[in-house]
């Protein structure tokens, strides 16, 4: 982790935590993808989702998504159209939060170097 | 020696389940307790999964680690293990650790139509917080879990639980009809559904289906003893009007009370306990964000007004539920 990381300069753990929440709550509210969330632990999933933006945010982190593919595997009909929705929600979400195109540019390569292990290829 | 250096370069004791393990400065619990064998779960090891999740039973594990969780769990000692880094000794347990205390049934009586009230006298000692739920275990081995309806304050005699009578069923017939003195077997207490005084001035939103407003009657009862300054709904949602089985007690109690207010919901006259909730929400106005909710009864009911309280911009941590799931017959 740098002293510099996107993580440190929002506001670290308590921020990221919000930004899971933001974040979730825009996947939700997507019609193409909330029928995905009907039987998850909201709990659980928030918590998922604030280890994988610590992550692309470059804090602090162990987390190399390798339960990604798990995660994933057997999920009907998931494509690269849900991957691109959910990339264009986190990218929503660094707007919302003030995250300037250049950070977010960072953040999205990141993120999209998982694309693989969530698609199961 | 008592210098201050040589107090921090003793190493951290921290015992679990009867073992001692030695923490050297700077050490996580999560790597010392797992270093030696303990096996404890964890993921991310950053403090965002909550995989990792210990209990306090004495001793502090630093702020970093409750960073995230609930407030009720922190109040009950709840930590992560992989951002805990004491300074001095601790004494821990996973949550799983449960021990039963031996109770006996003090009475029962019924509350409505198809409502028991059923106290039971333990034997030892209970700490418990209004709201949270109790497993009574017969000893034949049936076990059933429920909400305890009143406050440790009233609790001299026994915990007070609602029972839902169902017929055919295999443990409220036998409730119903056991004699007083029957040996029961009580694990727990247990559950987050409790108020902390953190919430003491936002927006409070209690809302139960059928016997899930047991807890909740309680936990209201709580807040408004804890001198809770912000405003406060109660929903109760039903099949019909008799299930509104705390009717009179609840409208008395927001009839005495300023700033509660009770809101029923009956699918009988075709009112949906989820749109009560939002409305219940929408009168918050502006604090409405920073609404803590509690949510009991059946599951797909919970479930649903979980995610439709969080997508109104409920935060989820503060968000408390208790499903009442139904064994398998």
């Amino acid at each position: 982790m740098s002293e510099n990381s996107l993580y440190e300069r929002l506001g670290g753990a308590p921020a990221v935590l919000a930004a899971a929440e933001l974040f979730y709550r825009k996947v939700l509210g997507d019609p193409a993808l909330t029928n995905y969330f009907d039987d998850v632990d909201m709990d659980a999933q928030v918590a998922k989702q604030a280890a994988f933006l610590t992550m692309v945010l470059g804090g602090p982190n162990a987390y190399s998504g390798k339960d990604l593919r798990s995660a994933h595997a057997g999920l009907p009909g998931i494509a690269d159209a849900h991957f691109d929705a959910v990339i264009g929600h986190l990218e929503s979400t660094l707007t919302d939060l003030g995250v300037d195109k250049e950070s977010t540019g960072e953040v999205l390569t990141i993120a999209e170097s998982v694309r693989g292990e969530v698609l199961n290829r | 020696m008592t210098s201050p250096s040589a107090t921090e370069l003793r190493p951290v004791r921290v015992t679990l389940a009867g073992r001692t393990y030695f923490l050297h400065p700077g050490t996580t619990v999560l790597d010392a307790l797992n270093e030696a064998g303990a096996d404890i779960p964890a993921s991310c090891r950053s403090g965002a999964c909550q995989t990792c999740v210990l209990q306090a039973v004495a001793g502090h594990p630093g702020p970093a680690a409750t960073e995230g969780l609930k407030e009720p769990q922190v109040v009950a000692g709840y930590f992560l293990a992989c951002q805990a880094r004491p300074t001095a000794d601790m004494a821990v347990a996973t949550p799983a650790e449960a021990r039963p205390v031996p109770a006996v049934l003090a009475s029962t009586e019924p509350l409505g139509a198809s409502v028991l009230r059923v106290r039971v006298r333990p034997l030892a000692p209970v700490a418990f917080r209004a709201g949270q739920h109790a497993t009574l275990r017969r000893p034949d081995g049936v076990a059933r879990t429920y909400s305890i309806a009143n406050l440790p304050a009233e609790a001299e005699d026994g915990l007070e639980f609602h029972v839902r009578m169902r017929p055919g069923g295999r443990m409220s017939p036998w409730l119903a009809a056991a004699a007083p003195g029957s040996e029961l077997r009580l694990y727990g207490p247990a559950g987050s559904c409790f108020y902390v005084p953190a919430y003491n001035d936002r927006p409070l939103l209690l809302v139960g289906t059928g016997t899930g407003i047991a807890p909740l009657a309680a936990v209201l009862r709580d807040a408004v003893e804890s001198g809770h300054a912000g405003p406060v709904t109660i929903v109760h949602g039903a099949r019909d009007a008799h299930g509104l089985y705390l009717d009179d007690r609840l409208r008395r109690l927001a009839e005495e009370t300023s700033g509660v207010v009770y809101r029923s919901a009956t699918m009988a006259a075709d009112e949906d306990v989820a749109d009560a909730a939002h409305r219940a929400l929408e009168a918050f106005g502006a604090s409405a964000a920073r609404t803590a909710a509690y949510v009991c009864g059946g599951p797909a009911t919970v479930h649903r007004l979980r995610r439709g309280l969080f997508m109104a911009g409920v935060s989820l941590r503060s968000i408390h539920v208790d499903p009442f799931e139904r064994p398998p017959a």
